[in-house]
């Protein structure tokens, strides 16, 4: 068993009001979306979208990391202080992909910022790595190890 | 005070797989709107416009399935599919809704393609398709809300 994400009501329809750890959650939510999303426009702008459209979407790409980052992060700890313990395995493990992801993006914007269609061996090591660590803490967040 | 609860390791897979279908999801469609901005912007627009209705067509739409089938797994392991709770019944009107929104948002972007690519400037076309994604993401903003706080 771990501790839930998603709280299920199988056998209640009705759930109290509106909590804390609920509000935490939701935030936390909306920087991993947006977190999420901006390896997802990097893979836009490796497949083509660079060529059409860079600097735009090389600035939502930025954007999306800056505030997705920044939520998962903050909400994430706060979260943590509240309903786990900030020293859980499962909890520095996703501190150190949320760095690498943090290191890589960031390079991979400021890479894209230069260049609208930057050398391929420039952005795809930073890109890679970025897309791993990411789908690597999306993993950690829901599947808990050791929790 | 902890209001964390416990959720059997089984659902782990089907919720990994809704979460990150959705959250691909959300992104094209936000990759889709800053394509479609910048197709009204530019007169050059032909390769912006089909780029935008690929972006939606062999992207966004794969994306929703993976999403569309995560939820009704989840839902399923949970026995939540005949739930009368208000935060299902968003989650599924925003899905179906949604659907329904992308489908007629992939076919404006098409219809625009064609006619940039006979040399025709489809800005209706291209404003109605951003407006779309743009109402659409708040949508989806909606459903994580309720997703997330499971509102009384």
């Amino acid at each position: 068993m771990r501790r839930l994400t998603t709280r299920t009501s199988g056998n209640s329809p009705r759930l109290p009001a509106v909590s804390r750890y609920d509000w935490l959650l939701f935030l936390h939510l909306i920087g991993a979306f947006a977190a999420v999303g901006s390896a997802v426009v990097f893979s836009v702008l490796m497949v083509g979208g660079a060529r059409v459209a860079g600097a735009e979407l090389t600035f939502l790409a930025r954007r999306l990391w800056d505030v997705g980052g920044l939520m998962t992060l903050v909400f994430g700890i706060w979260l943590a202080l509240d309903d786990y313990s900030i020293v859980d395995g499962w909890i520095l493990i996703a501190l150190a992909l949320w760095a690498i992801a943090a290191g890589t993006g960031i390079r991979l914007g400021l890479v894209f910022a230069e260049s609208n269609e930057p050398p391929a061996e420039r952005v795809r090591p930073l890109y890679g790595v970025m897309v791993v660590a990411v789908i690597a803490l999306l993993i950690v967040m829901i599947y808990k190890p050791g929790a | 005070m902890s209001f964390a609860a416990v959720r059997p390791d089984d659902w782990n897979l089907a919720l990994l797989v809704h979460v990150l279908g959705a959250m691909v999801l959300v992104a094209l469609l936000a990759s889709a709107a800053v394509l479609l901005v910048v197709a009204l912007r530019t007169e050059d627009r032909t390769a912006t416009v089909r780029f935008a209705f690929r972006t939606l067509l062999i992207g966004a739409v794969p994306a929703y399935l993976v999403m569309r089938v995560g939820a009704e797994w989840i839902a399923s392991k949970e026995h939540l599919e005949d739930s009368d709770a208000s935060w299902i019944g968003i989650g599924y009107s925003v899905a179906d809704g949604g659907l329904l929104l992308l489908i007629v948002m992939t076919v404006l972007a098409g219809l625009a393609y064609r006619r940039a690519r006979r040399g025709g400037t489809p800005r209706t076309l291209l404003r109605w398709t951003t407006g779309l994604t743009l109402l659409l993401i708040v949508a989806y903003a909606v459903a994580l809300w309720a997703m997330a706080t499971k509102p009384a």
